[in-house]
């Protein structure tokens, strides 16, 4: 079987992000980047597919030169090739939906992975607009229960599960009040969710081979596709600093500015 | 001259950063304490290509620079230098073959390493000859197609734990460091006894043992090189170790620093953070100009012995420097938490006990200072 995984440039969360003072954006000096955690989710779940159903992983990003790195990180974790759709410039959710339906169209995969969604603007809706474009089945929040890799978590049944025939996906997704399962044609898009397993390393040897395995470059107009955005970003702002806590004598006193004043009881 | 890191050299650091916070420092206070060997984590090391980073391509290695590893190096040691110490174990002890072993030896001695989980010990040092590497009175003697090896060796990193030992032994001592002869002992045979393992002041994670051969016999086809030619293959790999040894010091140093820059900003005397007080930021501001600059003798030595050159006297300074460095870091570390770094709860106090230990091996600080003496002198 063949997997689309993507692989999204974000900023480092351990970075200290800071807005421009003009409100156009971030401060881009001296950041770091990685590969959105989510999307590092999907990589592993869908090498744990192929190591169990053969077949092969392709990795897809969008992006300036830069997102090579994260495409290799990609291919030392174990992915056999890449997509680099060149593009620098505003791109909004439709727009990478809109690409990544035409990488779909163009690769066949069985299944596409994305990470629920990117811990840069965690809009959490590209998964749900590709699923819609394509006009695939699609699982969001694909989950376990715990997130540790016990040897008791790794022998319950894992939370993507192909079908007898490899013509269905069983997706467990986490939902508000507990978890639900899902099962879905194929081809299919699944979004994972933090708690679906915990990404292998890139290893050494992984870093090494990675070196040589191919990364193919789309862009936009190869693909045909109109990435003029539809949303418009404004202003960034920080969030206001939080206001230091007060502290009240007694319950009643507790109780009464809950109701009076905040007004939340 | 360029300083800046390849993609690919951003990656292996980046795994060695993930393994060293993930695997590793969780474990470190628990080793120190226990003074138990960190088996799982060395095996998970060697899953992820950690372990034999010096091992050439030819040979089912990586084919990594001495920049590359010292890279990766760093970072290990910042988790924990006793095992950053285990890990870089079986380098020292394969280096020999690296530089000294035929063709044949290589593919038979070295490849089974990137194959499966296997641990090597390199047993140089003797009760009586540390430094004074010419001076060892362990024998081996000719006796048809084997070698007859007698004699003690102490301070065996991973000894407990090997399955292949690469031994220094003499043939005649009268020769002095011209009768010296290096050799590979696979497994345990016969004869030869691993001692109790050594409670250490710091790096208590790594195994460290005393050897007893007793007519222990080494096929003739397992000595690397020519007879008398240990001593050129022993200086040989401490030159191509000693940049590693040196930035483990890197890895300590820098530990120190994050706990000191955490510690000083929560910490309140006088009715500021201790980190406005002047004399808390000079500590700091040493702290992290040196630890930089030990870095970059390091890394100018691996650069050098990655373009082919003798890197002796530039690796002397790596190490001298690094390893004094390290210890002065660790001991302000302490002083910068005051009361609180003197307690085992507090993670300063050990690394002040690791970092003593690079001061005294693969060469003191003071041999150190001989090497370069001579140097200057020449």
């Amino acid at each position: 079987m063949k997997i689309l995984v993507t692989a999204k440039r974000v900023e480092d969360p351990e970075s200290k992000i800071k807005v421009k003072p003009d409100g156009s954006g971030i401060v881009q000096e001296g950041l770091k980047y990685k590969i959105n955690p989510f999307d590092e989710i999907g990589v592993e779940e869908g090498l744990r597919l192929v190591a169990k159903h053969g077949g092969e992983v392709v990795v897809v990003s969008i992006g300036g030169k830069e997102v090579q790195e994260q495409l290799r990180h990609a291919l030392a974790m174990g992915a056999t090739r890449a997509v680099w759709v060149n593009h620098t410039g505003p791109l909004d959710q439709m727009g990478v939906a809109g690409l990544l339906q035409k990488v779909a169209e163009k690769e066949k995969p069985d299944l596409v992975i994305l990470g629920k969604q990117a811990i840069d603007d965690d809009q959490n809706q590209v998964g749900q607009y590709l699923a819609e474009f394509l006009g695939w089945g699609q699982a969001t929040f694909a989950s376990k229960v715990e997130s540790l890799e016990s040897e008791q978590e790794k022998n319950k049944v894992p939370a993507l599960q192909m079908g007898a025939d490899n013509k269905s996906v069983r997706v467990v997704r986490e939902v508000d009040n507990g978890l639900a399962t899902l099962e879905c044609a194929l081809p299919a898009v699944v979004t994972t969710d933090l708690r679906l397993n915990l990404p292998r390393y890139a290893s050494l040897p992984g870093i090494m081979k990675a070196k040589s395995k191919p990364i193919e470059e789309l862009t936009p107009a190869k693909l045909s596709v109109d990435v003029t955005p539809k949303v418009q970003v404004l202003k960034m702002a920080s969030p206001p600093p939080r206001k230091a806590g007060i502290k009240v004598p007694d319950v009643a006193t507790l109780v009464d500015k809950l109701r009076n004043e905040a007004k939340v009881v | 001259m360029d300083f800046q890191l390849t993609e690919s050299q951003r990656a292996l650091q980046d795994t060695a950063r993930k393994f060293a916070r993930e695997v590793i420092r969780p474990k470190a206070a628990h080793h120190d304490e226990t003074s138990e060997f960190p088996r799982e984590i060395i095996v998970s090391a060697w899953e992820n290509g950690l372990l034999n980073m010096a091992t050439p391509e030819a040979y089912g290695g990586l084919g990594l620079t001495h920049l590359d590893q010292l890279l990766a190096y760093e970072e290990l040691a910042w988790g924990c230098a006793g095992m950053a110490t285990s890990i870089t174990a079986n380098d020292l002890a394969n280096l020999p073959i690296i530089v000294g072993g035929s063709e044949e030896q290589k593919q038979r001695l070295l490849k089974p390493f990137t194959e499966k989980f296997k641990l090597a010990s390199f047993a140089l040092t003797e009760p009586e000859a540390g430094s004074d590497v010419a001076g060892m009175s362990t024998t081996a003697v000719r006796d048809g197609d084997h070698y007859v090896l007698n004699g003690a060796k102490c301070f065996i990193t991973n000894g407990g734990h090997a399955d292949q030992y690469t031994v220094f032994a003499t043939l005649d001592k009268a020769k002095k460091h011209k009768g010296i002869t290096c050799f590979v002992v696979e497994g345990r045979p016969k004869g030869l006894t691993v001692g109790k393992h050594e409670n250490k002041m710091g790096q208590r994670a790594s195994d460290t043992v005393a050897l007893t051969f007793e007519d222990v016999r080494v096929p003739v086809h397992n000595r690397i090189g020519e007879e008398g030619e240990g001593w050129r293959i022993a200086m040989e790999t401490l030159d191509n170790s000693r940049p590693i040894t040196a930035i483990l010091s890197v890895g300590i140093a820098r530990a120190a620093l994050e706990y000191s820059l955490e510690y000083s900003a929560q910490r309140k005397t006088f009715g500021k953070p201790i980190r406005e007080h002047q004399a808390i930021q000079f500590m700091l501001a040493d702290m992290a100009m040196n630890i930089q600059a030990a870095r970059l003798l390091c890394h100018q030595s691996a650069w050098l012995l990655d373009q082919g050159q003798r890197a002796s006297l530039q690796s002397s300074y790596a190490k001298c420097f690094a390893a004094d460095m390290a210890m002065k870091v660790a001991t302000d570390a302490v002083q910068v938490y005051g009361g609180y770094g003197y307690i085992k709860e507090y993670p300063v106090e050990k690394l002040m006990r690791d970092a003593k230990l690079i001061q005294i091996y693969e060469g003191t600080s003071q041999v150190q200072r001989l090497v370069i003496a001579r140097e200057l002198f020449k």
